[in-house]
């Protein structure tokens, strides 16, 4: 077999990029994003693209890269409060906008990656969320219908990874990197270790290799933080 | 005197209990978390995913893997778990997570919550929140009690809801209303912060409400 190691972001992702295509980016804000397959991303050139991703990074980094080369054309997200450039952009009508609430977004990915076209949620009802979609009674309780979500390719960022894919985040970055994994063609793995078959323990598996496609090693990773706060020594 | 926003994440921390599963949203609502009783155990959920938050790092000892849902950084605790955003939101909308404290631009006598949009102006996203209050089990508002004067406690909220009949608690500078979200006794002024009158309080406030004892 094919090893799913790349020496590059660009090599993981050489001949998969075309216009018009859906990517799912993970991360929240900038914890867990892939960084350097981004930057691979602007680099291609490749436009007219469809990003499913919580946020759309911030002015000069993360999905905001993107939005600065005008590569994308539509955002699926939650939360895009901390990018100017998003908020002009959507405003002056260069940029179609979906927002999904945060949980509602995270399940949309889960089902779409594992095989379930729509389900129901209270999340949304008496909202603008619920227009135009199926409402049903369960239980004496109102529920909407979302789809599933599922990504031409899913772009996203482990902590360590073994050559077979199978994959370990680290704390808050873990977010929705390990659905993204599941809800697209192709899944390309940033990680910052990658280590032999066997040594990460079986049972601390987080991702398994199957929903693996391609890794790309990249050692030491620029991590930003967008909110520096700290407390004062006793 | 008007409570100062210190006093109104205190008064919101007495509606924490022992063995409380917590989510607090940005602003005045992570204050509560200095202000939970010695003694009480509460477990702080941040909904990109971790459960007991612990305080911010020391200043050098920052993570940035290590950031809670309005991006800041913080630190673990030895009773931590991570887990993903689909997991984090089973949580909440699952009714696991016992108590929601945040902010909001409008509240409405029937619980109407309106805290995530302006159109024309405010591009955002409503991010976790109509996941918190459609799903978490008590939802309580902390917000200033009028924005330029204009009272935000109204008979029907104007800006686009954040959920509908889903707030049972609003705790302003002024004092705190107690909503019965699911039946129809409506909205109960139920305290007065020192000093404050009950005219006052009326007088800026477009919701009708009774008095409760």
């Amino acid at each position: 077999m094919a090893s799913k190691v790349y020496p590059s972001a660009d090599a993981a992702l050489a001949g998969v990029l075309r216009d018009g295509m859906v990517i799912m980016s993970g991360g929240f804000g900038l914890c867990g994003i892939a960084d350097a397959l981004i930057t691979a991303i602007r680099e291609s050139g490749v436009k007219g693209l469809t990003v499913i991703s919580n946020n759309a990074g911030v002015d000069g980094a993360g999905l905001g890269v993107l939005l600065e080369s005008k590569q994308i054309k539509k955002m699926i997200s939650s939360y895009v409060g901390e990018n100017k450039l998003f908020a002009q952009q959507y405003l002056a009508g260069a940029l179609e906008l979906e927002f999904n609430p945060q949980g509602t977004l995270a399940e949309r990915i889960r089902a779409g990656g594992a095989g379930i076209p729509a389900f129901f949620t209270k999340t949304g009802i008496g909202t603008v969320i619920a227009e135009g979609k199926e409402v049903r009674d369960f239980d004496g309780e109102k529920y909407v219908m979302e789809r599933g979500l599922f990504a031409d390719l899913a772009i996203i960022h482990a902590w360590k990874a073994d050559t077979e894919g199978n994959l370990v985040y680290r704390k808050t970055a873990r977010n929705f990197n390990p659905m993204m994994a599941t809800a697209a063609k192709l899944t390309v793995a940033e990680v910052e270790h990658l280590v032999p078959p066997g040594d990460i323990d079986p049972d601390h598996i987080i991702t398994p290799g199957v929903f693996v496609q391609r890794i790309v090693h990249v050692k030491h990773p620029v991590k930003r933080i967008e909110q520096r706060t700290t407390r004062k020594r006793p | 005197m008007p409570w100062t926003r210190e006093q109104m994440a205190a008064r919101a921390a007495q509606e924490l209990r022992d063995g409380f599963y917590v989510n607090l949203g940005i602003g005045i609502p992570t204050l509560v978390s200095n202000y939970i009783p010695s003694g009480m155990t509460v477990q702080l959920q941040s909904e990109n995913g971790m459960l007991g938050m612990g305080p911010f790092p020391y200043e050098g000892e920052e993570d940035p893997d290590l950031i809670n849902a309005g991006k800041q950084t913080i630190t673990e605790l030895p009773t931590t778990s991570y887990f993903s955003s689909a997991d984090s939101f089973a949580m909440i909308r699952g009714g696991h997570i016992d108590l929601s404290i945040l902010g909001a631009m409008q509240v409405a006598e029937n619980g109407d919550l309106a805290n995530w949009m302006i159109p024309g102006k405010m591009v955002k996203g409503m991010g976790g929140a109509m996941d918190l209050v459609a799903g978490v089990k008590k939802v309580v508002v902390v917000m200033e009690h009028t924005a330029k004067d204009e009272p935000k406690l109204l008979k029907r909220c104007n800006l686009p809801l954040t959920g509908a009949g889903v707030v049972d608690m609003v705790i302003t500078d002024l004092g705190v209303f107690a909503i019965d979200k699911k039946g129809h006794s409506g909205m109960a002024l139920i305290e007065l912060a020192p000093g404050v009158t009950f005219d006052e309080i009326r007088v800026k406030t477009e919701a009708s409400f009774r008095l409760k004892n």
